[in-house]
């Protein structure tokens, strides 16, 4: 998978150089990047393979505690990933926040994997003051799979999950206020999602409200 | 006529109504949300009761347009995120995908992006000191500030030929060298800008309006600030020594010497005095930088279509609103399989209603000015 190390300095003499040829038909007008973008989604691979299996203390404190909820652990560029059930999602994230002090949920957010049996990755990447250190919580989820809400937990949740559901559909439960956040609420679909594409997309809210035909 | 079009308010939160409570719409077009924000205030008489923040007026799908472009390709487009602060978020990107693929830029590169980055940051907290103090009714600090951003952005003019959206770096370090005078321009403004950090505050700091309408105002705590995620200004006013560029280190911010200001109170005064205090700070490091920049290439050896090999990645910068995030999922191929991108506008805009709540409604802007959102971002 190594990149190819041909020239030093690639950008710096623009003009000359020919075998720039992947990005121009990417580049140009929206019918011309259409060849291979229907490329790109198509063969969506499974879950990436996993590097190293992490096993440091911070796992040994949650195998202890949680046992079997604990799915995989391993390190991706040296960052930690903890792979979590979901139906303990809940009682996970409130032991790594008040006990693990992983006090700032920093971000929540969701990966499409249409091909799996699960499809979607709910990712919540945390830090801890104290420790000055990350962790990244994966729970895997089916499509219409309820998912624990952890906004009762970390204040910050409440947007990022609207955000989540609006995007990706998911349904947290316990969320006092699951509703989108940056699309209209009459807005159907969820654009994130791999199988969401221009051609998809809601047109007829756009012609309703903006009284425009869609821009494609 | 026109038809006029019935109020049509489905939240429960200001739908229940006191006898006393009236609904104010404020935005999406106006002046002091800085952008297209609309918030619901519930009232009490003058006093604020509850609100609500409608977004996505911008939201122009930038995570799914990522899915569907090289990683290269991607690259101006994070600039129109946060439009005043392009550098930044081309710096938070380019080193995201460099981890993803496992390089490092060459020294010079890291700290020629430290330099424009911080300076940057000055540029995004002189318009903020600009429009927030406008918002209140302090017309002349805009003027200073925006002539002061202007050196800064001809700065950037020079360097890569675009003042505001400037794409300024590539993945892997840089696509133009340091033009002859870069050195000597920033040097020149740096020492010019102490003095103009100076007399900003003589314009507000003992001043009885400013201070009135900005002590006590939006007061938000540390543990709170915590629980809502705020980073940023916003969580270093409340008291929490916390910075990423101290945290873990990025570019060339190691080799400086820079203090990291924070306040006490969490209200809208302290987070103009630690905005203040970056602006000084950040000219620290560009003087710093400017003593010794190294010699040497400016751009990594990478090829040049990106294959970035599959796994993720999240990395973060201080980005003068907060934490600007990027996790990136790669599976292997030219395009990225998920670009995910945490912004600090979105997520510190979150706490305003806890900052709002028992406040005056003229109070309102200078919460929003003080948040320094940018709609941009928040919208994505």
């Amino acid at each position: 998978m190594a990149n190819d190390p041909e020239e030093k300095q690639p950008p710096a003499p623009p003009p000359g150089e020919k075998p720039v040829a992947p990005a121009p038909p990417a580049a140009g007008a929206p019918p011309a990047a259409a060849p291979p973008k229907p490329a790109a989604p198509a063969p969506p691979k499974e879950a990436p393979p996993k590097p190293e299996p992490l096993d440091n203390e911070l796992v040994k404190h949650y195998n202890s505690r949680f046992g079997e909820a604990i799915c995989e652990a391993w390190l991706d560029r040296k960052q930690a990933i903890l792979v979590v059930d979901a139906a303990r999602l809940r009682e996970i994230a409130e032991y790594s926040c008040d006990e693990e002090k992983f006090d700032l949920l920093t971000d929540l957010t969701v990966v499409d994997w249409p091909k799996r049996e699960k499809r979607f990755d709910i990712i919540l990447n945390l830090y801890s003051f104290p420790k000055n250190e990350r962790l990244r919580l994966k729970v895997w989820a089916g499509e219409n799979e309820p998912v624990p809400s952890v906004s009762g937990i970390w204040g910050t949740a409440n947007w990022l999950e609207r955000e989540a559901y609006d995007m990706f559909g998911i349904a947290f439960t316990g969320h006092p206020n699951l509703k989108r956040i940056l699309l209209p609420d009459e807005w159907q679909g969820h654009p994130l999602r791999k199988d969401y594409d221009i051609l998809t997309q809601d047109t007829a809210w756009v012609r309703e409200n903006l009284g425009i035909e869609s821009g494609q | 006529m026109a038809e006029i079009p019935t109020a049509n308010f489905p939240n429960v939160e200001t739908t229940v109504l006191g006898a006393d409570e009236i609904i104010l719409n404020m935005g999406p077009q106006h002046p002091a949300t800085h952008g297209v924000l609309r918030v619901k205030l519930k009232l009490d008489g003058e006093k604020v009761v509850g609100s609500e923040c409608i977004i996505g007026y911008l939201h122009r799908g930038v995570e799914k347009i990522a899915e569907h472009r090289s990683y290269q390709q991607f690259a101006p487009y994070v600039d129109r995120m946060d439009y005043v602060a392009a550098v930044s978020n081309g710096l938070g990107y380019c080193e995201a995908v460099e981890k993803l693929m496992g390089v490092e830029a060459p020294p010079r590169a890291r700290v020629i992006r430290t330099i424009l980055t911080e300076l940057q940051r000055i540029a995004s907290h002189l318009l903020w000191l600009g429009t927030h103090a406008l918002d209140i009714g302090a017309l002349t600090p805009l003027f200073y500030c925006l002539r002061e951003r202007e050196e800064i952005l001809k700065i950037f003019e020079k360097y890569c030929g675009a003042r505001l959206t400037t794409h300024a770096f590539r993945i892997g370090g840089l696509q133009y060298e340091a033009y002859d005078e870069l050195e000597k321009d920033v040097e020149r403004f740096c020492k010019d800008f102490e003095q103009k950090v100076n007399e900003y505050e003589q314009l507000l700091t003992e001043n009885r309006i400013w201070v009135g309408r900005t002590k006590g105002i939006g007061v938000i705590s540390a543990q709170d600030a915590i629980d809502m995620g705020a980073t940023g200004p916003i969580i270093r006013a409340s008291g929490v020594k916390w910075d990423i560029r101290k945290a873990f280190p990025y570019a060339a911010y190691d080799q400086y010497q820079w203090e990291v200001p924070t306040g006490k109170n969490g209200d809208t005064f302290d987070r103009y005095l630690v905005r203040m205090e970056e602006m000084r700070q950040s000219r620290r490091i560009c003087l710093q930088a400017i003593e010794n920049i190294p010699t040497g290439p400016i751009m990594a050896r990478i090829g040049k279509v990106l294959k970035p090999p599959p796994g993720e990645v999240y990395h973060s910068i201080e980005a003068p609103k907060g934490e600007l995030g990027y996790y990136i999922v790669s599976d292997g191929t030219t395009q990225p399989y998920r670009v995910r991108i945490r912004p600090p506008s979105f997520i510190n805009l979150e706490a305003f209603d806890k900052m709002v709540r028992g406040h005056l409604v003229a109070d309102v802007v200078a919460i929003i000015g003080t948040l320094d959102i940018v709609l941009g971002e928040v919208d994505r």
